[in-house]
């Protein structure tokens, strides 16, 4: 087992190499020539309007809630589906309870009006 | 011929030898012959993608009756070949142009772990049989993919964030709502997988599929590739970019190589997307004569992941971009639940297939009950869908009656 773990090391500090490789290749080629002009921020050829850092009304924070709720769920779930091929049927049959609780709360959820875009 | 039948582990053994022969330690070749590997598998991802943006220019432009990169100006090689090679270098001696007041730190670092991210996916992607042809034939494979195709989205808010500009921001928040609602039904439609297989790791998967994935659970294989075309935010999915309004999303303030990374990441994507789609549904490295020649497997994968990528290409080209909200109902009232239903009823057929057949059932028996399963629930979802328009239908024409009425009136 350790030993696979060694490739994902190598390939590791291989990725990282990669990006570090690419940036600093383009840093020893590029001209550098800064002007405050030429470092503005791009807003559609305007002076930028305030801050873009603003407070920012985030349409879709039930859906992050709502995604917690299933990646834990996943989390539960990737046991059960390992050990899926030695759970006699009724073990099975519970794992399904399980998902069509979770789908009722899918259900309770998109009636509440959650699942809207607002 | 025997060298030949079994090409990149034999290059493997030969190294191995010559650096025994030269006096190295056993234990210590191995782990050179590793690192060999990890620059191979690497590196992999770059020249395929080299290669795919040219001939994705070239295919998007015969579909759109141009002729894309090509020799008629400047001389760029057989059909344009070379075009790739002349905008990388163009992007590594442009200037890097540092915007005023962005976070310098997740600023710089996004356009790194970008590549990291796409890169790190290959470790454990099966490229033939045994375990010479594979990364990292980890327990817990398809576990790792998912968990390093989902650190993308960190990246994306880190690159949105850092940027100081409004575009970039909402492309970010974009980004979270599409990719971690996305992510759901990817996890879900694994599990499906995952249930039949018995085994997280990949070469096991690909070692259980005596008849592919794709026959015997074509509901998640749907349900996958769906999702997958939006982690990758591929067109009808492209909202995170979405050119004619985003200007270019999160990444808009990026300039010189660093947008070349970006652009880089977004294509080793979906190619790694391709692979993973291969390993689970297609039977990865399975073919004719594989047994006989086992390199045979490896061009087996390629050209399966190659008709992935084309199809992809397809849908990316022929489609318009959705509206968000759309996007978003798309997945949560119709993927997820679709998804949950799908492992209810893959559990339950594939258990009580086993139940029913106390001798231990045929592969083909096993597939073709789950065929007719899955086949239920596409006419069982169809149905339902076929019912939804006509209601909707039904009740927009209503409506514009109503209108019509009331503007008579008016008038």
């Amino acid at each position: 087992m350790l030993e696979q773990f060694t490739f994902v090391g190598f390939l590791l500090v291989v990725a990282l190499f990669l990006g570090i490789f690419l940036i600093s290749l383009s840093w020893l080629l590029r001209p550098k020539r800064p002007s405050p002009r030429k470092s503005e921020i791009y807003e559609c050829g305007l002076r930028p309007h305030g801050e873009p850092w603003v407070r920012f009304k985030a349409q879709y924070y039930i859906f992050a809630l709502v995604f917690l709720i299933f990646d834990v769920e996943a989390v539960f779930l990737f046991p059960w589906a390992l050990a899926y091929n030695w759970l006699p049927f009724y073990a099975v049959l519970e794992g399904v309870i399980f998902i069509l609780l979770l789908g009722a709360a899918l259900v309770y959820v998109w009636r509440k009006g959650a699942l809207e875009w607002m | 011929m025997e060298f030949l039948s079994n090409l990149i582990v034999n290059i493997g053994v030969w190294i191995k030898g010559l650096l025994v022969g030269g006096g190295v330690a056993e234990h210590g070749a191995a782990l050179v012959v590793k690192a060999i590997g990890a620059v191979v598998v690497g590196f992999f991802p770059l020249m395929v993608v080299v290669f795919l943006i040219w001939a994705y220019r070239k295919i998007a432009a015969r579909m759109q009756g141009r002729l894309g990169p090509n020799s008629s100006g400047t001389w760029a090689g057989p059909y344009g070949i070379l075009q790739t090679f002349a905008d990388a270098i163009k992007m590594l001696t442009k200037e890097d142009i540092r915007p005023q007041g962005v976070d310098l730190i997740p600023y710089n670092l996004a356009p790194i772990l970008v590549v990291f991210a796409s890169v790190m996916v290959w470790a454990v992607i099966p490229f033939g049989p045994g375990r010479g042809l594979i990364g990292a034939d980890l327990s817990i494979g398809i576990f790792y993919i998912l968990a390093f195709s989902s650190a993308a989205l960190i990246v994306f808010l880190m690159a949105g964030w850092s940027s100081n500009n409004k575009y970039a921001t909402v492309g970010a928040f974009r980004a979270v709502a599409q990719l971690i609602g996305y992510e759901i039904p990817q996890l879900l439609a694994v599990l499906a997988v995952v249930m039949v297989t018995g085994s997280l790791s990949t070469q096991d998967i690909v070692g259980s599929q005596d008849v592919i994935f794709l026959v015997t659970l074509p509901v998640s294989a749907i349900i996958f590739f769906l999702a997958s075309m939006a982690e990758i935010n591929a067109r009808p999915f492209e909202l995170l970019e979405a050119e004619s309004e985003l200007v270019c999303g999160y990444f808009v303030e990026y300039s010189g190589m660093k947008f070349g990374m970006f652009y880089l990441a977004e294509f080793m994507n979906s190619v790694a997307v391709a692979a993973i789609f291969t390993t689970l549904f297609l039977g990865g490295w399975r073919g004719p004569w594989v047994d006989q020649a086992p390199i045979l497997g490896t061009v087996w994968f390629l050209v399966k992941m190659g008709a992935v990528i084309f199809l992809w290409m397809l849908i990316q080209i022929t489609l318009p971009r959705l509206r968000i909200d759309q996007m978003l109902a798309f997945n949560w009232k119709f993927l997820v639940p679709l998804a949950l239903v799908n492992l209810c009823v893959v559990g339950l057929v594939n258990k009580g297939t086993t139940e029913g057949f106390p001798g231990g059932a045929s592969a083909w028996t096993r597939g073709s009950i789950l065929l007719g399963a899955n086949l239920a629930m596409i006419l069982a979802t169809w149905g339902m869908l076929a019912v939804g328009e006509r209601q909707a239908r039904r009740r927009r024409e209503a409506w514009q009656a109503a209108q019509a009425g009331e503007l008579e009136v008016v008038v």
